[in-house]
């Protein structure tokens, strides 16, 4: 179950502006990744690159061995079956009903009957916590409402991989929490290869097992959580702990003697060498309804291990 | 927006290879019926009436120079014709494009604009549907219908108008204006006429769709799209006329 995805090389501009240069990553399959980045840097670019909907300059996009990146556009439609994309404000189909809009691919793809369509369209549904809104058009519900209406149409077709465009802009904190055990669960559900595009700090640290960092055009870091938490590259830990002090600026970015001032004087307290349990939020787990399969057993005995240490202050 | 010598090349060439691209779509299975016949109605539901208002006057006009330069010539006996003629070769293909593009091609270019700022393509392409087979192909196949049809119309229309101002403003003959009907139209001119209309109205669906596709930039590239797709559609269409009017006379004979 899910799917590996292998960016490679990977580099896009518009004109001569560079977006990103270089992406080199591997997304692991059933993992849930983030990725993450101040606005501006390319992450919704990256992510519409993933599934062929912008073609890089250079690299490839590995999918289940075949480079998305090189395939010719009947084949791309072919892959792009395996991805379910959630968009940042639901891109529902503003014509039709919620449920027409989640029966769309269904109906597109498969020879289903509408009596098996509206098991899983209201299966899904109640997945996402809608139903009751059925016969709504996507113009009479809030920004919430359309991102789980448009998460329920991204799940519809079974997907190996599921990526999210910035699942929490204009989210309530509540709401976010909500989504975030949501994909928890989800990923313990369908065991789905996830992708996580964000800017929110919050979420980055307890949902996900690998974290990547955009900026500067380029990917400054990628790789476990545990490893990007408790890293010391300066880029990570002012993005990670969202502070104003760091090579991030308001407009993009600041010059080193700047940068190095700014770091001075947040003090020693920042520098010195912490042991792990100070920086690790502890990570979100599927809710007790779900059954957890044994990655998702590993993980809850690595977090109660970690959890021990903490309390012990080993 | 920036210049560029190659930015217009480009354009050109995308919307060139996007008209390939619906016309190898467009047998494709399964065929978009609900899409074309929503579309075709909607098409025809925004030009019908501007179409026959505008048809009336255009007539009338026509019939009015016309009129006026045959009873100096003292040719009054070939008003009809020359009404006939000019309304069916000239002027009902060009009514019927400049309505489609002005009124059904800029619904379609503002619906799939908005579409696509929304991000609805993106979504679409994503859950694996070709926008191209989806939208685009049955708007077309709408607008070449719907062009066709409507060119009966304005020719109708425009030669009743004509015959009205004719007969009871200018005192013309019924009996002569009907006599002279096909003294110098023929059969084939109606033919040229539709197969005009028929590639007017893929030209206006192609651009409008093409423009539509590649809008960005929110709510305000939406209107620019549409504001260059009405304006690129006009020049298409009056260069292809030019050349197809060129062609017409080249190749079916004459009368007269």
């Amino acid at each position: 179950m899910g799917v590996e995805i292998c960016v490679e090389g990977l580099t896009k501009s518009f004109g001569h502006q560079v977006i990103w240069q270089d992406v080199s990553l591997t997304l692991p399959a059933g993992e849930v990744s983030v990725m993450l980045g101040p606005s501006g840097t390319g992450k919704s670019v990256f992510l519409k690159t993933l599934v062929g909907l912008l073609k890089p300059d250079r690299g490839s996009v590995k999918v289940a061995g075949r480079d998305i990146t090189k395939l010719r556009e009947h084949e791309l439609y072919e892959v792009r079956k395996l991805f379910g994309v959630l968009f940042q404000d639901g891109a529902l189909f503003g014509s039709m009903s919620l449920y027409d809009n989640i029966a769309f691919p269904l109906r597109e793809h498969t020879r289903k009957s509408e009596s098996q369509i509206r098991r899983i369209v209201l299966d899904k549904m109640d997945m996402v916590g809608l139903i009751g809104s059925e016969g709504k058009l996507p113009g009479e519900i809030s920004g919430g409402m359309r991102k789980r209406a448009g998460l329920a149409r991204a799940l519809v077709l079974d997907p190996e991989i599921i990526l999210f465009d910035e699942p929490d802009s204009g989210l309530d904190p509540v709401r976010v929490a909500y989504l975030n055990q949501l994909i928890v669960d989800l990923n313990a559900q369908i065991n789905a290869t996830f992708l996580i595009v964000t800017h929110d700090i919050a979420s980055a640290r307890q949902v996900p097992d690998n974290i990547g960092l955009l900026f500067r055009r380029e990917l400054v870091m990628f790789g476990p959580r545990e490893e990007l938490l408790t890293s010391d590259e300066p880029v990570v830990r002012q993005f990670l702990n969202g502070r104003m002090q760091g090579p991030i600026g308001m407009a993009e970015e600041k010059d080193a003697a700047q940068v190095e001032q700014e770091l001075a004087r947040l003090g020693d307290a920042d520098r010195k060498p912490r042991h792990v349990g100070n920086d690790m939020t502890p990570r979100l787990m599927p809710g007790p309804g779900i059954a957890r399969p044994p990655r998702w057993e590993a993980i809850a005995r690595r977090e109660a291990e970690l959890h021990r240490k903490a309390v012990t202050g080993a | 927006m920036r210049l560029s010598p190659t930015g217009a090349l480009r354009h050109s060439g995308n919307l060139f290879a996007m008209a390939l691209d619906v016309v190898r779509t467009m047998p494709r299975r399964p065929f978009q019926a609900r899409e074309f016949i929503q579309q075709a109605w909607f098409v025809a539901s925004v030009t019908i009436l501007p179409t026959a208002l505008v048809s009336i006057p255009f007539g009338a006009v026509i019939a009015l120079q016309i009129g006026s330069l045959t009873r100096q010539l003292g040719a009054q006996s070939f008003s009809g014709a020359a009404s006939v003629l000019a309304v069916l070769r000239e002027a009902s293909p060009i009514v019927t494009a400049l309505l489609i593009a002005g009124a059904g091609g800029t619904a379609i270019c503002a619906d799939l604009g908005a579409r696509k700022i929304r991000e609805e393509i993106d979504a679409m392409q994503v859950l694996g549907i070709d926008p191209i087979h989806r939208l685009v192909v049955p708007r077309v196949l709408a607008s070449m219908v719907v062009a066709v049809l409507l060119n009966g119309l304005v020719s109708v229309v425009g030669v009743a108008g004509g015959y009205f101002f004719n007969v009871v403003l200018q005192n013309g003959t019924p009996g002569a204006y009907l006599a002279s009907f096909t003294t110098l139209a023929q059969l084939s001119d109606l033919w040229a006429a539709e197969i005009k209309a028929l590639v007017f109205g893929a030209i206006a669906a192609i651009v409008a769709s093409y423009k539509g596709l590649n809008a960005k930039g929110g709510p305000k590239g939406v209107g620019d799209a549409v504001n260059q797709s009405v304006v690129i559609t006009f020049m298409l269409l009056f260069v292809t006329n030019f050349v197809m009017t060129a062609v017409y006379f080249q190749v079916v004979p004459q009368r007269g």
